[in-house]
């Protein structure tokens, strides 16, 4: 348990450090100008990667659509913000959820379907005693896997018997959320 | 022992919370799931509520034997809290005593006691930012995988819609999010953007993600971690008041519900993802007091930092954290002193700060719909705001009876066994009612920010579709706008309004509750938005065709911006979420937390007290309460009152025809008696008492602590067998030479439990229990007097008093 609670600590660490480490992509900042329409000149975005000092009307809008003395007339109506963000997080990001995603649904692709064939071709046929009303459900055979692990006191042994144990909570989750709904109707 | 109906059970876990000597030592399995819940048993509803607690339960017997293991515990281990804010407080402050008088000894304790009164505020840091990271990242995935129902980016495929075109120069005024980087399905695949092919295409592909993504959200539910789903709000708030829901706050519902919430919320359903986000913070909360010795052993200190890890959630939700650690306060705490006020406080600013620096909106903005104009309100329009309090109260009300008569339906009748059909149903409905009017088809969030909107010039969205007036010269400088008479993009605007009010009303009630993780914050404030918009355009084309009435001539004179619609969205949005939880101040405060200013928090108060009031007239309870009294769970509620006065007398047990109180003597009772005392009644705890004569107190024992005691000694104990004598006394007398050796067992008894006498009359009693958070209490005659003085001169003495002698020093 602590592992993987240093390794969800180191990951949330480096999630955070990394969006102050990271190299600022020079497109990642920008100075955004929304202009309305003004006379018969029609409304405008103008979007310019200037850091915030120069992120007002005078830089920012090229081409300037009016002359001379109507420029500061149309500066006026314009509002000028300065944006930035960070994509490198984004990606790191959303790199991660998939990953998380895709292995969790691996795992309950492996448990579902992979694992009781796998149990089945390696105890037969005979040693699997599966109660009706688990049929199909997940975690199906974790009180029988238990039976046969006693031969092998190492680690695996410690791991296969933490991961029993996690089933069958998580069986009896099911069962009183799902099943008998006395929990989170 | 008699084996029976066990569908929960105890996987022998150590039981963190009494060291009591004569505790069973289990084997200490590296278990971590042990180490990461909150110790306890499975819970077991198999009572009806008017069982008392004393008499609830059954006697559970683990399945299957595992050498050494508990026996299984009463029914959900209701922890008595009273073991745990006060004895668990003092046990805390044995400990601190313990330290600081080590202090002094050498810099290594100085050190150590440093530390020690460090450890809170570093543990709240750690939940801070890990809190703020998550819900950074679910923010980050969630706007992500929103839009991936709608088109891809080619240009980077984990861009959403908006930073796809972010850079690009081709964005125009009216369009603002169209550039060539992003394609919706429609493009990608056959080509075309437009016409009726492109919109089918749009449309089923829209359904066709919405629906894989609710698939995966539930399907990862089951499997993996089935107290993922739901809000989690009403769970925390029994777990606060000192009820234990073992696996609720693990470290696999905390991954699955990151991961799940995203997806759901990205399916297009009507929730949110506030609740959810409560129950990721206690989660990290939870698991992180795990590195820390003081907060791992004491459920009392836990529970302080659970507390204080709500207000987290709350907090980045919605980036209040004042508004965070108000609706710890009030909604969801049991137990709030005054010093976890000031470390919540500090755990949702590092939380908020967190996410600020990851930046997820781009702009520097916790929340999607931070609100800046500062348009000033008349005391005319608070009429208005009224109006907007009591559509907000009759909201909450009917949503809490129909959303529960819903759920009554869920767990009663066949639609319970087919959760997954039912979400899968549920998402179709939503997309398919949802896609064709733009407002319910973006999401929840994006609606409410759109509504809040203040219409400027720099506007161009179908709701500020305004008749321009013709004088762009003079009037119309900066971006406040004189009220304008409604364009045809507005009346278009208003009808689709509408029609989303009324669909987002009905899908909210049969969404929330269903086995994905939601959240109720987000619908209601949108149903809330719209109708407060509504009513907010409907006022202004008032105003401005009636500007010579006499409501409106004093202050709104044509070409005056005097109604904004958007301040009228955001006052609905508060009267209708506070009608549906019952929030009070805390609501006004993250409404105005979120619009930076107090210029709004007359109406916010006018509509909230209205709203609070005309949905109390309906019944007392709100959303959250009457999940809790749906679901069973055994919680006091701190806001109900009795309806007639009756006495503890009437209350008590035993009543006239119940048999006579079980109780033991403290001496005389062999351990065959006991036993037999025990099994023969359902009862979790039974009185000690002098004698059968005199039934003057001596403590209170728990059934579960006797009978590891008895089954431990008869296994370890040399010599204890059936004719044992059981004492409770500190010291026995010597047993006679053949008789078996006793079986003292005065470290399990309970020597301080609480008493009231038989004429206190009820409501006081209820006051204690809720105060106190007792599970059960005595009803005991006179023996002394204890008053304030005594303990103001005991006070006082403290400092010159001799350490009291533990009685085996003697």
């Amino acid at each position: 348990m602590k592992s993987v609670f240093l390794l969800e600590a180191f990951s949330v660490a480096c999630f955070v450090l990394l969006n102050q480490v990271t190299a600022k992509n020079s497109e990642d900042i920008r100075c955004k100008c929304i202009c309305p329409p003004y006379r018969d000149i029609e409304g405008q975005i103008y979007k310019q990667n200037v850091s915030l000092k120069d992120c007002n009307c005078l830089h920012v809008v090229e081409p300037m659509p009016v002359d001379g003395k109507d420029v500061e007339a149309y500066c006026l109506r314009c509002e000028c913000k300065f944006e930035e963000r960070s994509s490198a997080t984004i990606k790191v990001t959303i790199i991660m959820y998939l990953s998380i995603l895709g292995l969790l649904l691996l795992y309950m692709v492996y448990l579902t379907l992979l694992e009781p064939m796998l149990k089945r071709r390696l105890f037969g046929h005979s040693q699997l005693i599966q109660s009706d009303d688990d049929v199909g459900q997940p975690f199906a055979n974790a009180h029988n896997v238990l039976s046969h692990s006693h031969s092998r006191p190492n680690m695996l042994n410690k791991v296969e018997h933490a991961q029993q144990r996690w089933r069958r909570q998580v069986q009896e989750q099911r069962k009183s959320v799902f099943d008998r709904h006395v929990v989170l109707s | 022992r008699r084996r029976m109906e066990n569908p929960g059970y105890r996987s022998g876990s150590v039981d963190s919370l009494r060291h009591r000597p004569s505790d069973v030592v289990v084997e200490d399995d590296d278990d971590d799931d042990e180490m990461v819940d909150i110790a306890g048993a499975t819970l077991d509803f198999s009572n009806t509520d008017d069982d008392p607690p004393l008499g609830s339960g059954e006697y559970f017997v683990e399945r299957g034997s595992r050498a050494g293991s508990m026996s299984g515990a009463g029914p959900g281990r209701l922890v008595d809290p009273l073991e745990d804010p006060l004895p668990g407080k003092s046990k805390d402050r044995d400990r601190h005593r313990e330290i600081a008088n080590k202090s002094r000894q050498s810099t290594v304790a100085l050190l150590h006691s440093v530390s020690d009164a460090f450890s809170g505020w570093l543990l709240m840091l750690l939940v801070g930012l890990m809190s703020g990271a998550l819900a950074g990242g679910i923010d980050i995935a969630a706007h992500w995988l929103t839009d991936m129902k709608e088109g891809l980016c080619l240009v980077g495929f984990w861009f959403n819609h908006e930073h796809c075109c972010w850079t690009s120069n081709e964005t125009t005024f009216q369009e603002r999010d169209r550039c060539p980087q992003w394609q919706s399905w429609a493009e990608i695949m056959t080509g075309t953007s437009e016409g009726a092919l492109a919109y089918f295409v749009n449309y089923l592909m829209f359904l066709v993600w919405a629906l894989l993504f609710a698939l995966l959200a539930v399907t990862l539910v089951r499997a993996f971690a089935p107290y993922a789903c739901g809000s989690g709000i009403p769970e925390i708030k029994t777990i606060l008041s000192g009820f234990i829901i073992r696996g609720y706050l693990g470290k696999w519902t905390l991954i699955i519900k990151t991961i799940t919430l995203v997806l759901a919320v990205s399916s297009g359903l009507s929730l949110g993802k506030e609740g959810p986000l409560v129950h990721v913070a206690c989660c990290c909360a939870n698991i992180l007091c795990h590195l820390f010795t003081k907060y791992r052993k004491n459920e009392a200190k836990r529970r302080e930092v659970l507390s204080a890890a709500a207000a987290v959630g709350v907090s980045v939700a919605f980036g209040a954290p004042i508004g965070g650690v108000l609706f710890s306060l009030e909604e969801v705490s049991y137990y709030f002193p005054l010093k976890t006020l000031w470390r919540s406080f500090f755990a949702a600013l590092v939380a908020a700060f967190t996410l600020r620096s990851i930046n997820p909106f781009g702009n520097s903005r916790l929340v999607l719909f931070y609100v800046e104009f500062h348009a000033p309100w008349h005391l005319v329009e608070l009429g208005p705001f009224i109006l907007l309090g009591i559509f907000g109260g009759l909201w909450g009300a009917l949503f809490i009876r129909a959303n529960i008569a819903w759920c009554r339906i869920r767990k009663s009748t066949r639609l319970g066994h087919y959760p997954v059909t039912e979400v899968l149903v549920v998402t179709a409905l939503t997309g398919m009612l949802a896609y064709p009017n733009s407002y319910t088809r973006m999401g929840g969030a994006e609606l409410i920010s759109e509504l809040f909107n203040d219409c400027s010039l720099l506007d161009s969205s179908q709701l500020c579709g305004y008749k321009q007036s013709n004088s762009t010269s003079g009037a119309g400088v900066g971006n406040g706008l004189a009220d304008r008479p409604a364009g045809v993009g507005l009346y278009a605007a208003l009808w689709q309004l509408a029609l989303a009010l009324v669909f987002k009303m009905m899908i909210t009630v049969i969404t929330f509750g269903m086995k994905v993780p939601s959240g109720l914050f987000i619908p209601s404030m949108a149903v809330g938005a719209i109708a407060g918009r509504l009513l907010g355009v409907g006022m202004e084309q008032l105003a401005y065709y009636n500007h010579d009435s006499a409501i409106f001539r004093g202050w709104c004179s044509p070409g005056a911006d005097c109604i904004t619609p958007g301040l009228y969205a955001m006052v609905g949005a508060a009267a209708c979420l506070g009608g549906v939880t019952r929030m009070t101040v805390s609501l006004v405060v993250i409404m105005f937390e979120l619009t930076g200013g107090l210029e709004y928090i007359v109406p916010l108060m006018a509509a909230t007290m209205t709203s609070k009031w005309v949905a109390d007239a309906f019944g007392r309870e709100g959303i959250y309460e009457a999940h809790i009294r749906l679901n069973g769970y055994p919680f006091l509620e701190p806001k109900e009152e009795f309806q007639h006065s009756s006495l503890t007398a009437d209350v008590m047990r035993p009543r006239r025809s119940d048999p006579p109180l079980a109780v033991l003597t403290q001496e005389g009772m062999t351990v065959e008696e006991v036993e037999a005392l025990v099994e023969s009644t359902h009862y979790s705890g039974f009185p000690v008492v002098v004698s059968q004569d005199s039934h003057r107190l001596v403590g209170f024992v728990l059934r579960r602590d006797l009978l590891i005691s008895i089954d431990n000694a008869r296994k370890r104990q040399e010599g204890v067998v059936g004719a044992s004598q059981v004492v409770f006394t500190e010291h026995s007398p010597a047993p006679a030479d053949d008789a078996p050796p006793p079986l003292r067992l005065r470290g399990i008894v309970d020597l301080s439990p609480f008493t009231v006498t038989d004429h206190t009359p009820m409501d006081i009693t209820v006051d204690i229990f809720r105060k106190l958070g007792l599970r059960q209490c005595l009803v005991t005659k006179l023996l002394g007097i204890i008053t304030k003085k005594d303990i103001l001169k005991h006070m006082a003495n403290d400092c010159q008093q001799r350490p009291r002698l533990h009685p085996l020093q003697l």
